[in-house]
């Protein structure tokens, strides 16, 4: 059965996670509007600008609908300024409080290979562009890898969130793992899976 | 937890620069003058500000040699925004574009927009850690750049005027030879490379991939919410809004409209209502009307 993924559009990188959902078989669907989620089996907030996506999600009254999602336990998938909306400050779903552009300005932006728990099959390939990190996290929260001493991946349920671009690097396995993710989506027996 | 850093890490590769431009997609970048409408833009939705001494419609009115930036200015718009700063440098001019680096400015526009420093080279971008982003009218001009090392194109458009009809032609252009060049083998390929005075490796690039190889933004004439909606069912991947916002009566609202306009413009509706009772635009220029040495697009090559 193809697994239909939303992906916020507001502003950002959204459309290399377009690719890669494509790629492995599932449905993308661009979300800009509280309507855009309705039967979705799971969702990426991508990278872009917080601010900019916040004053998005308030004007479009997403917030709610955002929230109750996650809640409902879709597996969610942040990515960089995707992790900042899911943290306390901003959506409230996962249980830490990250810290903007904490590794610099732009010139600090790096890509690396990182080692991530749970992850199988080598390393990581990680762009981190003007990239948060994960200042402080309930207990509830695995890190999944750290980066000078800062959590940059971490887990809580079926929501993941990572400091860098995945979908940059042509790096699948995230999203394999959103995909992959216990009962995603829709309860068994409504669609007949 | 140990560190998972495996090695070390790479600073300002091609994907590093790239991808900040990645992240920018579907945003507007607003001109600013001062940090008090740096945060204006910022609190509108702006996805990057680009801090400049004058905008292009007062560069037009004032005359004179437009150059870089007052560095504390720049300093300002930095301490008083979170979203990225950019900044402009004369075409050629590597010696501010150093400059703006060391400011850790975090992309570099070389700008028609300011006066040329050089009218045969191009700055060699390559050199830089410091993303670039450079206009272009054509395919040819933007591989061009993109050989030289931008991360970034904008279509140049006529800057300072609020007319969009250059910013049409160049979109439209850019993207009917990115078309044609899809229809070409091999061989005619490398006629088509001599043709566009651009690299052959990335003309092959374009015919396979039928788009450039950089993230592409409109730049040049954007007034209002639908014309910005206009350029990106054009193709364009964001826009940037020079005089538009700060030279219109009501900066505050038309700024949030051109952003909404950009992040629903395949939604008629929503458009129009982004459209509605914005105050009057910028005074603006029919470009037809200005006289060839009033042109800025013709800068760079």
């Amino acid at each position: 059965m193809t697994r239909t993924v939303g992906i916020l559009a507001l502003q950002g990188g959204f459309e290399a996670h377009t690719k890669i959902l494509r790629a492995l078989g599932a449905e993308p669907r661009e979300v800009r509007v509280p309507a855009d989620i309705e039967g979705l089996d799971a969702l990426i907030i991508p990278g872009g600008e917080s601010t900019v996506m916040t004053l998005g999600i308030d004007r479009e009254g997403l917030g709610e609908p955002l929230r109750a999602l996650a809640g409902s336990g879709v597996p969610v998938l942040g990515t960089c300024a995707g992790m900042i909306m899911l943290d306390r400050d901003h959506l409230g779903v996962l249980d830490i409080r990250t810290s903007r552009n904490a590794f610099g300005r732009q010139l600090r932006s790096f890509e690396a290979e990182i080692e991530l728990a749970g992850v199988q099959g080598g390393p990581v390939h990680a762009v981190f562009i003007r990239a948060p990190w994960v200042a402080e996290h309930g207990d509830g929260v695995e890190v999944l890898a750290m980066v000078d001493g800062h959590p940059v991946a971490v887990r809580q349920g079926r929501l993941l969130a990572v400091a860098f671009h995945p979908e940059l690097a042509g790096e699948t396995r995230l999203h394999q793992l959103l995909l992959g993710m216990n009962g995603a989506g829709r309860p068994t027996g409504v669609d007949g899976s | 937890m140990s560190d998972g850093l495996r090695q070390p890490r790479d600073e300002a590769t091609f994907t590093v620069k790239a991808g900040l431009a990645e992240m920018l997609k579907g945003g507007v970048i607003m001109d600013v003058v001062t940090p008090e409408q740096a945060k204006v833009a910022e609190d509108a939705g702006a996805a990057a500000v680009m801090a400049l001494e004058r905008v292009p419609a007062d560069i037009r009115r004032d005359g004179g040699v437009a150059r870089m930036s007052d560095p504390a200015m720049i300093r300002g718009i930095q301490e008083a925004v979170t979203i990225p700063v950019m900044a402009k440098a004369r075409i050629g001019h590597f010696a501010e574009a150093q400059v703006l680096e060391a400011l850790e400015v975090d992309y570099v526009d070389e700008s028609e927009v300011l006066t040329p420093a050089d009218e045969t080279n191009h700055v060699d971008k390559w050199q830089f850690k410091v993303p670039f982003v450079c206009g272009a009218t054509n395919l040819g001009e933007a591989l061009r750049r993109i050989g030289e090392g931008a991360a970034m194109i904008r279509s140049k458009g006529e800057a300072g005027t609020g007319d969009i009809v250059e910013a049409v032609r160049h979109l439209r252009l850019i993207r009917n030879e990115i078309r044609r060049l899809s229809t070409l083998d091999d061989g005619e390929l490398a006629t088509a490379a001599k043709e566009l005075a651009a690299p052959l490796n990335l003309v092959r690039q374009v015919a396979q991939d039928h788009r450039l190889p950089v993230v592409v933004f409109c730049a040049g004439g954007i007034a209002t919410p639908a014309d910005a909606a206009l350029v990106m069912q054009l193709g364009a991947e964001g826009v940037f809004v020079g005089s538009g916002v700060f030279k219109s009566e009501d900066p505050e609202r038309r700024a949030r409209a051109i952003v909404e306009a950009t992040t629903h413009f395949n939604d008629p509706a929503r458009v129009a209502a982004a459209s509605t009772g914005l105050g009057q635009p910028m005074m603006s220029l029919e470009s037809s009307k200005l006289e060839d040495e009033q042109l800025l697009a013709p800068r760079g090559w």
